[in-house]
């Protein structure tokens, strides 16, 4: 590292160029529906931000980040939902006060479990530390065993897939397959009007600038450093005297932490929760988000999520009976061509050139995959 | 939430709305039969919905991708049938009707960013659409909140009820007492085995049918279980099954678990002609998978089947297999999603409007004559009089229509005594 602070020169620059775009040119440039689908498709580049450190720098693949991000957009979702149910919202149900899918399924009390989200600050906190505190969990399971690889991700898919179905199975406390829905205010504000879309695009933009400096500072810290180390030669550093499960643990719970925010903002922007988040699928695609924007550049991952997202909208508007036909294509595409994502395509052709009319060298090179190497 | 805010102040059609505004004048001067023809779009229209003096716009939201393609194809090229079909004979107010087709893509929240797009964006005067209960529950918030008009063509649980919102499918009471009366009073049936995938309306319908069983019909219920959507082992109920001998199977199994369910039934050497089996989930499109001779013997209660005999269906039929080929079928959703831009049509008409305030007021009370299934009426809660009918499942993937209500039977989205 050349400079002092924890981010280089170009990554400043490369920081305020998405700075600018989400904060800035988005606002200006689309109307207030689109603008609430890029601040939906942002809540998926937390996810994408989280796996950059725990796959691209920390070599853990893990297919199950749709367990955090609905983990948190879960709890999001239950105070949401409770203040959406209040007595008199709910007069014609058998139990008022009660959500309206309990009702259904003939419950007549509040289980235990909802009880703390009767609290916004209490929520806020849960929806870090319940996500944060289950990666804990798996990770502490799984690294101290020296399980990693494929192993691990198979192991983060299975989970994904048992947690979907717990939550269908148990629809008279979660509201099974249809999700919670129908949520209205956040602390007597309706997130419904437009000024409010606005206003949560915001935050969420923000929230996620945040998180891409946490990623930097974790980047250049040491601890970085160890990751990069672990993920390329895991029993050297062993050797070293380093707690390698820790470490692991750690980033882990970082991608955790990022993916429970995005849940969180998700539940807000979009006004439900679906176990659709949770299951494989969206776990994986989520991995392709990572996958097209280059899993070793952390801005790589907004602008990765934003372009897949924005295929999936624009192609399946124009063509509603083929488009998955043409998203099929542009993922081959990517992996057939460029194969490090966009970042890959950005550092081999037009960081050179931007290089010699600068006249600087660039020096994010650090944590840099060789071309063309295997995800594992 | 005023209007305003809502569409913008850049609103193209708004301009479009005070430039039919300033036509009044010139338009009082040309000819009465031609204005009477075709009303003034800035008065059928206050709103701001996609209404040109030529055509209105209207969205269709189906999932034409992934695991509920299979089922919603039929309901779009209905919608699509009863849409070309209105244009010909005239349009709606004099306007041909243009339809944006969006894709749900079998997945909830996808429904509801298409829906608040065909709302938001493409401003539809109504939208024909969704078909599981997830997606509608998913949509309904977006259609409340902006305002639009949703036809949802799904037989369904029950305990809903929007002003936004035309049910053209049956409600869970429907669709499930007049088949389990029939089925106690001609079979005997007196124990059942209720069966159904793990959602709600699966598990709604089974309450209902539970109390009705219990407290109505003097029976008992031999067992109750619920499987997974998508699962397809159904070998221990089965033997659960053989072992407890139920008088009748009542069965709510949905989409793909239904052909390994029905295919399991035979092998375990289970004979339909012999067991009663009384399903509320089995139309013309799911024999399609599972076949014929895999099912035949068994009874379903729905309020439409293809081989309905009389003059109206006859036309549909023949209409639907020249639009989409002789190979289609036909099931109860399909013929429900027939209806919704019909009755959309006659309503639209009877308010002499588009705005949807009006249509919601409008609706009720609505007739049509030339349904397929017969004759059907809106309610005031926004549901449809229908009457229920029993077939038995021939091998060659039809029903023979063995009962049928001599009345329209009364939607009632809130049963009291079976909740």
């Amino acid at each position: 590292m050349k400079s002092t602070a924890f981010l280089s020169r170009s990554e400043w620059i490369g920081v305020a160029i998405v700075a600018a775009l989400i904060l800035v040119v988005l606002p200006l440039s689309v109307d207030g529906f689109r603008l609430n689908l890029v601040g939906k498709y942002l809540t998926y580049a937390f996810v994408a931000l989280g796996l950059v450190m725990c796959w691209g720098y920390g070599g853990i693949l893990s297919l199950g980040q749709g367990i955090f991000f609905g983990l948190g957009g879960y709890c999001m979702a239950m105070f949401l939902k409770l203040e959406a149910s209040s007595v008199e919202n709910t007069k014609i149900q058998s139990t008022p006060g009660i959500p309206d899918f309990m009702d259904w399924n003939q419950i007549t009390a509040l289980p235990w479990f909802w009880e703390p989200f009767r609290s916004l600050p209490m929520t806020i906190i849960l929806v870090i530390a319940v996500p944060v505190f289950f990666a804990f969990i798996i990770g502490f399971a799984m690294f101290t065993r020296r399980v990693g690889g494929t192993y691990f991700a198979i192991i983060t898919q299975a989970i994904a897939a048992i947690l979907t179905i717990l939550i269908v199975g148990q629809q008279g406390y979660t509201g099974g397959i249809n999700g919670i829905t129908d949520l209205r205010t956040l602390n007597g504000w309706d997130i419904r009007t437009d000024d409010a879309k606005y206003i949560l695009y915001f935050v969420n933009a923000g929230l996620l600038l945040g998180c891409v400096l946490i990623a930097y500072f974790v980047k250049h810290s040491k601890l970085g450093r160890i990751l990069v180390a672990m993920r390329e030669k895991e029993d050297r550093v062993r050797f070293s005297g380093y707690s390698v499960a820790g470490f692991k643990i750690f980033v882990f719970c970082l991608a955790a932490g990022f993916s429970a925010i995005g849940g969180a903002m998700f539940a807000l922007q979009v006004g439900f929760m679906s176990p659709s988040f949770v299951g494989i699928v969206p776990s994986i695609e989520m991995v392709i988000y990572t996958a097209v924007g280059g899993r070793l550049s952390i801005l790589g991952a907004i602008y990765g999520t934003l372009l897949v997202n924005w295929a999936k909208t624009s192609f399946s508007e124009s063509f509603p009976e083929l488009w998955l036909l043409g998203l099929g294509g542009l993922f081959i595409a990517v992996v057939l061509a460029f194969p490090n994502g966009l970042a890959g395509l950005y550092q081999s052709y037009v960081e050179p050139r931007l290089g010699k009319l600068t006249g600087k060298k660039s020096d994010e090179t650090n944590g840099a995959l060789p071309q063309g190497s295997p995800a594992e | 939430m005023s209007d305003d805010n809502k569409f913008g102040p850049e609103s193209q059609l708004r301009r479009k709305l005070l430039m039919g505004m300033a036509a009044i004048p010139a338009a009082a001067l040309m000819p009465k039969v031609a204005f009477a023809q075709a009303p003034a779009t800035s008065a059928i229209n206050t709103t701001g919905l996609a209404v040109t003096d030529t055509e209105v716009t209207v969205g269709i939201l189906h999932s034409v991708t992934g695991t509920m393609a299979i089922s919603e194809t039929g309901s779009v090229q209905a919608e699509k049938l009863a849409i070309e079909q209105i244009n010909a004979a005239g349009g709606v107010l004099g306007r041909k009707i243009k339809f944006i087709q969006e894709d749900g893509a079998s997945d909830w929240p996808t429904f509801a960013e298409k829906a608040k797009k065909l709302l938001v964006q493409d401003k539809v005067a109504a939208i024909m659409g969704c078909w599981t209960s997830a997606s509608r529950k998913a949509v309904l918030p977006v259609i409340e909140q902006y305002n639009g008009m949703l036809y949802y063509p799904t037989f369904y649980e029950g305990l809903e009820q929007s002003k936004n919102v035309i049910y053209t499918g049956q409600e869970a009471t429907q669709q499930i007492l007049a088949g389990l009366d029939w089925v106690n009073k001609t079979k005997g049936g007196k124990s059942f085995y209720l069966i159904g995938s793990d959602y709600i309306w699966p598990r709604t319908s089974m309450k209902i049918a539970r109390k009705h069983i219990e407290a109505h019909l003097g029976g008992s219920v031999a067992g109750e279980e619920y499987f997974p959507l998508g699962h397809t082992q159904f070998n221990s109920v089965i033997n659960k099954i053989k072992l407890k001998k139920p008088d009748v199977i009542y069965c709510a199994v949905v989409g793909g678990s239904n052909v390994a369910f029905y295919k399991q039934l035979k092998a375990a050497g289970i004979d339909l002609s012999k067991q009663t089996l009384l399903t509320i989930s089995v139309t013309e499109d799911e024999i399609d998978g599972i076949g014929g001779e895999n099912i035949t013997g068994a009874y379903a209660c729905m309020k439409y089947f293809q081989s309905l005999d009389n003059p109206n269906n006859k036309e549909f039929v023949t209409e639907f297999k020249k639009m989409w080929g002789e190979k289609t079928v036909i099931g109860d959703v399909t013929q429900a999603a027939y209806l919704g831009p019909w009755l959309w049509k006659m309503t639209v008409e009877k308010a002499g409007s588009f705005d949807v305030d009006k249509i919601a007021e409008a609706s009720t009370d609505i007739e049509f004559t030339k349904a397929p299934e017969g004759y059907v009426k809106i309610h005031k809660n926004h549901h449809l009089w229908s009457k229920a009918r029993v077939g038995q499942v021939q091998p060659d993937g039809q029903f023979k229509v063995v009962y049928e209500t001599a009345d329209l039977i009364e939607p009632n989205p809130f049963p009291a005594g079976y909740q």
